[in-house]
């Protein structure tokens, strides 16, 4: 189905299915443990070996000597596999570093081995019996160091323009009567998802199924098959349930990998997980910035002069946080300008984490917004209002398909109590703790991407999906059952959903918040084909049929859907894809994100007291997991305004606090009770759906909303993230 | 984790004495630390012996007033038993602020007092640490040291000792029973349990080898308000940035521990005396001689300022 | 009254040499061969969700890899096998622990009891039904390490035994949010579904009441 017209009415709009608070269709299996997760797949294979994979000890270097023997003679070890006896390697399309390295190492706890033993007790002590000696050499680990001589970042895909313009920033900043210039950090985060990076690999043959986890499974298929010389129909991949990603999944990485060498190496299947303390070097991470944000406005507050301008770091062909991205369209302003330079580091490879550049980029943006708030004497919620656009600021014929920016806030400040905030920081006690409240806008672009599915209708009246979309805990399942037993007229209960297979159709996957809309758009596609095999079959005109109540209807006659099944199951398989809409019209959604923030007084810890998120983001097709993405993207942005870092060793080059001891997520202590107001919106410019996706619009703002509270609370700006209580204490208020 | 054999011990002494004669044995106890570093090789026993079988988890009054407390009562049985809770409450308190719910049901009095720093580079097997690998050098010194040590330390190491429940049973002057390998037994105040790292940072008690905790002994219940203060960026299940543990009596004297910045629980004696004049004469006794790194010179206003926010509480 | 003296900068710390050989062994010392030549296995029985088990292991296998690879209960996961993260969490003896920090042969008669052995789909235990009901879940992989946690912690408040916000440690203790927060936070939940499960729990508390 091609989409390049806007929706009009369809039979999702009936909405009996679609749009209600749905329990998780896979609830049952979830909290009873009996979901399997790729390292727990004894139902598909009974004796796999274990492989454990060896990390470089070097951030840059060769090794110089291999030595295995003590390894090979230990108890239990079938295989090890290294670079040297791998065979010849391609690189995945969308890996920077190579996933097995040697001899030249790329980064920090890059794979250099996979040992397989019979146990993973035999396997993990034969592991670090593995000798090796390295040549260790200069690499370039400090982002700031380089920020000066970091040239403009590569363009194009998911990069944008590393520079824009419009108008003369320069001549406008300049003559602004109130401007802002400051310059903000944000450290290297870490997904740290709950289920380590996991494969099972079983060969048949020169045919290879990896039983892994991962977000997007034809990329995952495509790269398997370059990285090891076959065919991508000699690949199959199979990934039912994930246990979180965030972005950390979306790439095959070393597991998936190691586990297919340690079963070609030993004959027989090979489990491998990534160890806990090797996954933060050995895979991905959100990038560290520095962002410079230089703001000018008239005294009453019109922006005049935006500029944002924005420093990370990769390996040598990385890409760049793109943390100015949402500058260029979020506020007016005639003059604008953003820039994205990018510095060769040899740390771990940077790739996307949950709204990659957004959420970084909207943690600084959108305290200087606040900071020129101040500067002005304006509210923050009047300030942002004032600036509101309803088109693309750089191209103003250009029209956002919805915009309900303003209600966000509007409707924000009115259910958290904004009046009550006071302006002047520092002012409100509540026993020790100093207290304020903060806000932020909430922004984040909404992406169409293919995807297909193929729907059955089973003799005895089921309806199977089949696609090859992911359900990584964002309510994949039921959305898309939601969506078929809308489309097909039957209960939620009569609709069985298969997901990640590289057997299926090829779906969008999950990622950038674009995976409910496009994905249950295709399956709405697939259901209509199968719509008009139903119709076909009972003789019924399809565009006069009506399927509702599990039964076909036209005219006087109305069918029981199951009667069309009786000689056999009838199938339907379409996608969607999208026409020019999205370059017509700017498609986002949209946030307020306000929190109150206490700050103890003598300590200066601080702890978020309360949340809300106003979200305007079409069509909601299941209020509850929804909800549900969004406090959890607003859990996420506590830890990356108060907590999360990954901390660089600049001298040996490597991130040092690399357990979930050392790098601290939020946990159930620091985070309070979460409202989340979804406003009604459906948009037609998207999809037939009429949705756009939450899971990463909660994580946009909310880490400069709990920095702008506390703020309000101390009166002390800390512009570099983590706001931790080292940045402020030595500026609190003196003790009595 | 390296194959080692295993074994139960059938008594303290018979335990003790067959660590000491056997290469590369140690005891296993709640296994929340030792088993967690077995993992990456940072220990390496040859050989275990589990002492969870030995009965030593009972909590019992001594003649003297005070509570004998056996090695092998959990954090968690320890924490909530009425007579702390009543007369201890310094020492209820340090323990729930440590660790989980599920670490305090496994982890063990004697294990949590012998518990070995969570220093990164301690952890992380391909970085040099005199304390891992004595002679190699401290990785943590010039690197990222935010959580890391500020009085006590050396040039060789500037781990800090992680325990709460210690910072406690040091303001309790609590005192630590052994047996050794050839059975004699002996006592230790906990002042003396604990060795700064100077140049042997590997080496972080007083018990000889093969000796064996029984039992840590409180001394009669002190007077005064107590407090467990604990300062961290989260807000539970994480190590303290710096913890003031404090017994204020009503004239304001008393006494104070303070954990997240050396070694060993840090008490300084003659601080106490500066009590009644509040928290900057007593942090200036307690922290001089300090030094911080550029990461962790902020633990100095912290402790500072959180003894002030504990006296307060004891005021008020 | 930071002072950073010079003693930081006096101290001798690691110098990064370049471009030079380096041979960094991945263990602090080597191991002799024979002290890694063998396996050393242990046999141990207890008791799992009620039924009598007898497992021979290799004596450095965890209780969570004892439920996982041996018997096949893959419904206790492991998260970091550190203890830093709670996926691993079971409920021996009445009382919840990191089954990752744990040797299966140190449970010689234990009874144990995991996710499987608190309800199946069809039959659910009334924790298991409430994280349903409040959506306390997303990916699903912390979830039964949340779910075993949070029955053990209502026994836990019932029984009296204090948390680090329990403000009287002297009197009756309640379920109360912050209560339950608190004592929830050895289970990490990176998807965020930390309000929900608060929800679900207050519910069981409540019903419990």
């Amino acid at each position: 189905m091609k989409f390049d017209t806007p929706a009009t009415t369809n039979p999702i709009d009936r909405l009996r299915v679609v749009g209600k608070a749905t329990d998780r269709i896979e609830g049952p299996l979830k909290t009873t443990g009996t979901a399997h997760y790729a390292y727990e797949r004894h139902d598909v294979v009974a004796n796999p070996a274990y492989g454990f994979v060896v990390g470089a000890a070097i951030a840059k270097g060769r090794i110089t000597a291999l030595d295995l023997a003590a390894a090979k003679a230990a108890p239990g070890v079938l295989a090890i596999v290294t670079a040297d006896t791998a065979g010849k390697l391609g690189k995945g399309d969308f890996n920077t570093a190579r996933l097995l390295g040697g001899p030249e190492i790329e980064h920090y706890h890059q794979a250099i081995a996979v040992v397989v033993a019979e146990t993973f007790e035999q396997a993990r002590a034969a592991a670090a019996l593995v000798r090796v000696e390295y040549a260790r050499e200069k690499g370039a680990f400090d982002l700031a160091a380089l920020r000066d001589s970091a040239p403009l970042a590569p363009g194009g895909g998911f990069n944008g323009s590393p520079e824009t313009r419009v108008g003369d920033f320069e001549g406008a900043f300049a003559a602004a009567p109130v401007t802002l210039d400051a310059t903000y950090s944000t450290p290297v985060q870490s997904h740290a998802m709950m289920e380590p990076h996991a494969s099972m690999a079983v060969w048949d043959g020169d045919r290879l199924t990896i039983y892994t986890s991962n977000q997007m499974i034809a990329w995952g298929k495509g790269d398997v098959a370059k990285t090891l010389g076959l065919k991508p129909e000699q690949v199959r991949l199979v990934s039912p349930y994930i246990g979180g990603g965030f972005g950390g999944k979306l790439f095959v990485r070393s597991d998936a990998l190691m586990a297919a060498l340690g079963a070609r190496a030993a004959g027989r299947p090979v489990k491998v997980a990534l160890t806990r303390p090797l996954m933060f070097n050995n895979t991905t991470h959100r990038p560290a910035t520095i962002q410079r944000i230089r703001l000018g406005a008239t005294k009453d507050g019109k922006l005049t002069a935006i500029a944002h301008e924005s420093w990370s770091g990769n390996l040598p062909g990385g890409d760049p946080e793109t943390a100015v991205g949402q500058t260029r369209l979020l506020y007016a302003g005639a003059n604008r300008m953003t820039a994205m330079r990018l510095a060769v580091l040899d740390l771990p490879e940077g790739n996307a984490m949950r709204a990659p550049g957004e959420a970084p980029g909207m943690m600084a943006l959108e305290i200087a917004i606040d900071e020129m708030a101040e500067k002005l004497g304006m509210d923050p919620v009047e300030f942002r209002i004032r600036n509101d656009t309803q088109v693309d600021p750089e191209k103003p014929e250009r029209p956002f398909s919805q915009r309900q920016f303003i209600r966000c806030l509007r409707e924000g400040a009115e259910r958290f109590g904004w009046a009550r905030r006071a302006a002047k920081p520092g002012s409100v006690r509540d026993g020790r703790w100093m207290v304020g409240m903060g806000m932020a806008a909430g922004f984040r672009n909404h992406i169409p991407f293919k995807s297909a599915a193929r729907v059955r209708l089973e003799r005895d009246g089921r309806i199977v999906v089949e696609t090859d979309m992911t359900d990584i805990g964002t309510g994949s399942y039921t959305i898309i059952a939601q969506t078929a037993a809308e489309t097909m007229g039957v209960p939620l209960d009569r609709v069985e959903v298969r997901l990640g297979d590289s057997a299926f159709p090829v779906s969008c996957g999950s990622g950038g918040q674009f995976g409910a809309v496009n994905s249950t758009s295709g399956v709405y596609a697939a259901c209509l084909k199968l719509r008009d095999a139903v119709a076909q079959k009972l003789g019924i005109n399809s565009s006069d049929a009506l399927f509702a109540d599990g039964h076909v209807k036209a005219g006087n006659r109305s069918v029981d859907l199951t009667e069309a099944a009786r000689e056999g199951p009838l199938t339907g398989e379409d996608g969607i894809e999208y026409g020019d809409l999205g370059k017509k019209y700017q498609q986002s959604t949209f946030a307020g994100h306000f929190v109150e923030a206490a700050v103890d007084a003598a300590t200066g810890e601080i702890r978020v007291r309360r949340m809300l998120a106003v979200c305007a983001a079409g069509r909601i097709l299941n209020p509850k997991s929804a909800r549900s993405q969004v406090i959890g993207a607003m859990t996420m942005g506590v830890g990356a305004a108060l907590m999360e870092e990954l901390a660089v060793d600049t001298r040996f080059g490597f991130f040092v606090n690399h357990d979930l001891a050392g790098y601290e997520v939020p946990v159930h202590a620091d985070i309070p009770h979460q409202e989340v107001i979804f406003l009604d919106e459906v948009d037609p410019m998207t999809s037939p759906m009429k949705a756009k996706g939450v899971g990463e619009l909660g994580i946009c703002g909310v880490g400069a909303a709990v920095a702008n509270a506390v703020y309000n609370a101390t009166g002390v700006r800390v512009r570099d993230y983590p706001v931790t209580l080292d940045k402020h204490l030595d500026r609190l208020p003196t003790l009595a | 984790m390296r194959p080692f054999t295993y074994e139960r011990a059938t008594s303290a002494g018979d335990a003790a004495a067959r660590v000491a004669r056997t290469p590369g044995a140690k005891f296993i106890a709640g296994g929340t630390n030792l088993l967690d570093l077995m993992k990456i090789e940072v220990e390496t026993p040859a050989h275990l012996i589990d002492v969870n079988g030995l009965g030593l988890d009972r909590i019992e009054p001594t003649a003297e007033g005070g509570l004998r407390i056996g090695a092998l009562v959990r954090n968690t049985d320890l924490a909530a038993d009425k007579r702390v809770r009543r007369d201890y409450a310094l020492l209820s308190r340090a323990l729930v602020a440590g660790a989980s719910g599920q670490l305090r049901n496994k982890a063990t009095t004697a294990g949590n007092l012998l518990q070995r720093t969570r220093c990164p580079y301690f952890y992380d097997t391909n970085q040099p640490c005199n304390k891992r690998q004595p002679g190699s050098g401290c990785a943590a010194i010039g690197g990222y040291s935010r959580p890391l040590g500020v009085i006590g330390v050396s040039e060789a190491c500037i781990a800090t000792h992680p325990s709460d429940m210690a910072i406690a049973m040091r303001a309790l002057d609590a005192l630590v029973e052994t047996v050794r390998a050839d059975g004699s037994i002996r006592t230790i105040p906990i002042v003396d349990l604990h060795t700064l790292p100077g140049t042997t940072p590997h080496i972080e008690t007083t018990l000889g080898k093969g000796e064996f905790i029984t039992a840590v002994t409180l001394p009669r219940p002190i007077d005064g308000t107590h407090i467990y203060h604990k300062v961290r960026d989260r807000a539970s299940y994480a190590f303290a940035l710096v913890s003031v543990g404090a017994i204020v009596r009503k004239d304001g004297g008393g006494r104070i521990a303070i954990g997240g910045i050396a070694p060993k629980p840090w008490r300084v004696e003659a601080a106490e005396a500066e009590m009644p004049r509040g928290a900057k004469a007593v942090a200036s006794r307690l922290l001089a001689g300090a030094t911080p790194t550029r990461e962790n010179a902020f633990k100095l206003t912290l402790v500072e300022r959180t003894l002030d926010a504990v006296l307060a509480q004891a005021r008020a | 009254m930071s002072s950073l003296s010079d003693f930081e900068l006096s101290r001798r710390g690691m110098m990064v040499g370049t471009a030079i050989a380096t041979t960094i062994p991945s263990l602090a010392d080597a191991a002799s061969p024979a002290s890694i030549a063998e396996t050393h296995t242990a046999s141990v029985s207890f008791e799992v969700n009620g039924e009598p088990r007898q497992l021979e292991l290799d004596a450095r296998t965890t209780l969570l890899d004892a439920l996982r690879e041996h018997l096949h209960l893959t419904g206790t996961k492991k998260g970091c096998d550190h203890g830093q993260c709670g996926a691993c969490t079971v409920i021996v003896d009445g009382r919840r622990i990191n089954s990752c920090l744990t040797l299966a042969v140190m449970h010689e008669g234990a009874k144990v009891t995991t996710i499987e052995g608190l309800g199946a789909p069809g039959h659910l235990h009334p924790m298991q039904a409430a994280f349903v009901k409040h959506d306390g879940y997303q990916c699903g992989y912390c979830t039964p390490g949340q779910i075993c946690s949070a029955v053990a912690v209502l026994d836990e408040i019932k029984a009296g035994i204090p948390s680090h916000v329990t403000a009287d440690l002297m009197g009756a203790i309640e379920p109360t949010n912050m209560e339950m927060r608190e004592r929830m936070s050895g289970n990490i939940c990176r998807c965020g579904a930390y309000s929900n499960i608060a929800e679900a729990m207050a519910e069981v508390a409540g019903e419990r009441a």
